[in-house]
């Protein structure tokens, strides 16, 4: 099997990250953050939208990657768990309906281990809605629906706030309470006595736990049973049918999970920004999140990883550098629109040269090595 | 590794398929009319046709594809109803395809574990949290796949990529994957077109192989040759109806059969006639 590996491995091809890979991405990972402040807390923010987008990837690579259904309103998910702990941890509630603001007359503070779970199960829900109309829909046919739906989302947010006003329309949902672990309120400072760490590398960890989690989670599910009927329908429908897969579960499951990822998500962007509108949602989100696993390697979790990093920070770096070429031409060139260019270059480039992804899927298995292992314990049992 | 069925030895066993009067029509055309058809257990048999006899279209309706007008179905001499494909599979029909239809951007070895799901019961907690329940069935669904891969002998490919495969292996990958679900009854749509005199010859000897394991084995094929030489029984299709069934010696003397692959005017005596008048 090595000697079989080694010759017929592609020479573009990166292999899969080995063991001292990973332990130097986590180290790096953590380090981070305080490499970042020198430059200042604003780069921090940056990386903390990054890890963002890499849960949003990794939710959206569950329902395109694996289970190979083109969902263009992903950011729908997200929109419902950020909405959803919006409301269960601001104001909003309690001053549109006098009965909830007698129930809590300290305000609605829900705390973290309920509204996290809630704005995840929600989301969820609102995934197995989209799934079961679509489930006999492919391809094109079915990215138009999902593009509809997350629309559709996006405009009932902008207009909930008549005749009862529950999202409080484009105005947008405020001071939405900032996380609490273990009574520790991320938005101040946590004074160490010998240094304090600001309230945005505070957040970064969290989310740097949630994403490690997600990828354990994501590369779990990946090698389960339910993982490959996954693979099986997004190769082909009739076999994995035929092979007595139930193939509307597994999709409505795929949907399912895929949105619990994007309302987990979610719920953190409202309590790191407290404040969430309609805005933040809209179809150009989808295709950016669609674009990042394109970019990376669908379907294979580090080249999601790398995706979405890249996708996030491309467009703040080149802020750095849409500056001074700004100030070269005289200020004729608009920043923003210099932004959007460098990155449709960079991402038209990265396609033509590499169309499988940045980091594709190895050609060999991974699993390779674990079953000859387990071929092994078998021949000594 | 292919348990043998201990109901060979019963006296009357049931027929592993046995079907009565499917009809099928596609708009105005009668693609199948009043079918019966009975597979003796633990037997090869060959279902042959000129094309646009309707075999596909039988294959499809006993496997769950199309839906049948009219029928009765049984499997091991209980009620089946084709009516959802993965619960023919779970019924324990397996079948594979004639132009070939594998997971091709993944691994061999999971072309076969895929396989296994019908059989299997972990989800997605299960997953998640990895379970030891969860880990004994992976680790049974690898070994069976493993053992299944090296029974059709392309185990050495296990970790390659099922579209790297070369076609006559793409063709034992298909009835590695289909015998991952443990079927009554393996279904093999055309498994001998496009494949060259020794994988032919290689085919053979596997069907046989898969046969004296104790499966029953439905052997759809335009080889008339590999038919010949493999089935008990044969059953011959035309226009949509049964016009022969029997030994291979009893079909290829039948003059139905004759006239349904020759044509009308190949019947010698009628043909010398024609001519001279």
């Amino acid at each position: 099997m090595q000697t079989q590996r080694t010759q017929q491995s592609k020479p573009l091809a990166l292999a899969p990250p080995s063991l001292g890979l990973k332990v130097l991405f986590t180290a790096l990972a953590l380090l981070l953050p305080i490499l970042l402040q020198v430059f200042g807390n604003a780069w921090v923010r940056i990386a903390d939208f990054a890890l963002l987008y890499v849960l949003l990837a990794l939710g959206l690579n569950i329902v395109v990657g694996y289970a190979g259904l083109l969902d263009m309103g992903y950011v729908a998910f997200f929109a419902v768990g950020a909405y959803m702990y919006a409301l269960l941890a601001s104001p909003q509630l309690t001053n549109a309906f006098p009965w909830i603001a007698a129930m809590f007359p300290d305000g609605l503070h829900t705390p973290l281990y309920v509204a996290i779970p809630l704005s995840a199960l929600f989301a969820g829900m609102f995934g197995l809605l989209l799934g079961a109309p679509t489930l006999k829909l492919r391809g094109d046919y079915l990215a138009v629906v999902t593009l509809g739906f997350g629309e559709i989302i996006r405009v009932f947010l902008n207009n909930l706030d008549r005749p009862i006003n529950i999202t409080n329309g484009p105005k947008g949902i405020g001071e939405i309470d900032p996380l609490t672990v273990m009574g520790f309120p991320l938005s101040r400072k946590l004074d160490l006595g010998f240094t304090e760490i600001p309230s945005v590398t505070l957040y970064y960890y969290l989310f740097i736990v949630l994403v490690g989690f997600s990828i354990l989670i994501c590369s779990r599910l990946e090698h389960s049973r339910i993982g490959r009927a996954w693979m099986a329908i997004r190769e082909d429908e009739i076999a994995a049918k035929a092979m007595g897969i139930n193939t509307r579960n597994l999709k409505l499951t795929a949907f399912g999970m895929g949105a619990t990822f994007g309302g987990v998500s979610g719920a953190m962007f409202a309590s790191f920004q407290g404040f969430v509108s309609p805005e933040s949602f809209s179809l150009m989100e989808s295709v950016m999140i669609l674009g990042m696993i394109v970019l990376g390697g669908i379907g294979y979790l580090p080249g999601v990883v790398l995706g979405a990093l890249l996708l996030a920070a491309l467009p703040e770096v080149l802020r750095y550098v849409a500056g001074p070429l700004q100030e070269l031409t005289g200020g004729r060139l608009d920043a923003a629109i210099l932004r959007q260019l460098l990155i449709a270059l960079a991402m038209v480039s990265v396609m033509l040269l590499r169309p499988r992804g940045l980091w594709p899927s190895p050609e060999h298995a991974e699993q390779d090595q674990i079953s000859n292992d387990d071929q092994a314990e078998e021949a000594h049992a | 590794m292919l348990e043998t069925h201990p109901s060979t030895v019963e006296i009357n066993p049931p027929p592993a398929l046995s079907v009565k009067g499917v009809c099928k029509s596609f708009g105005g055309l009668q693609a199948l009319k009043d079918i019966d058809l009975n597979i003796a257990q633990g037997t090869i048999h060959g279902l042959i046709g000129p094309n646009g006899a309707g075999k596909t279209t039988f294959f499809n309706i006993i496997s769950g594809l199309y839906a049948a007008d009219a029928g009765e179905f049984r499997l091991l001499g209980k009620p089946y109803k084709p009516s959802q494909v993965h619960e023919v599979a779970r019924a324990g029909i397996a079948r594979t395809f004639q132009n070939i239809r594998l997971f091709k951007e993944m691994s061999v070895l999971e072309n076969v574990m895929v396989a296994r799901h019908v059989r299997t019961h972990s989800g997605l907690l299960g997953a998640i949290f990895r379970t030891p329940a969860f880990k004994r069935e992976e680790h049974e669904i690898k070994l069976r796949a493993y053992a299944l891969l090296d029974y059709v002998g392309i185990e050495r490919f296990a970790s390659l990529k099922a579209k790297t495969l070369s076609y006559g292996d793409q063709r034992r990958l298909e009835i590695a994957r289909a015998l991952a679900t443990d079927p009554h009854l393996l279904a093999l749509d055309e498994p001998a077109a496009g494949m060259n005199a020794t994988e032919k010859v290689e085919l053979k000897n596997l069907i046989e192989q898969i046969q004296r394991d104790g499966k029953t084995v439905l052997l759809i094929e335009h080889d008339v040759k590999l038919v010949m030489g493999l089935c008990k029984t044969i059953t011959v299709l035309d226009y949509g109806t049964k016009i022969a069934q029997g030994s291979p010696s009893q079909v290829q003397k039948d003059p139905l059969v004759i006239k349904a692959y020759l044509g009308s005017s190949a019947t010698p005596t009628t043909e010398s006639s024609d001519q001279k008048s």
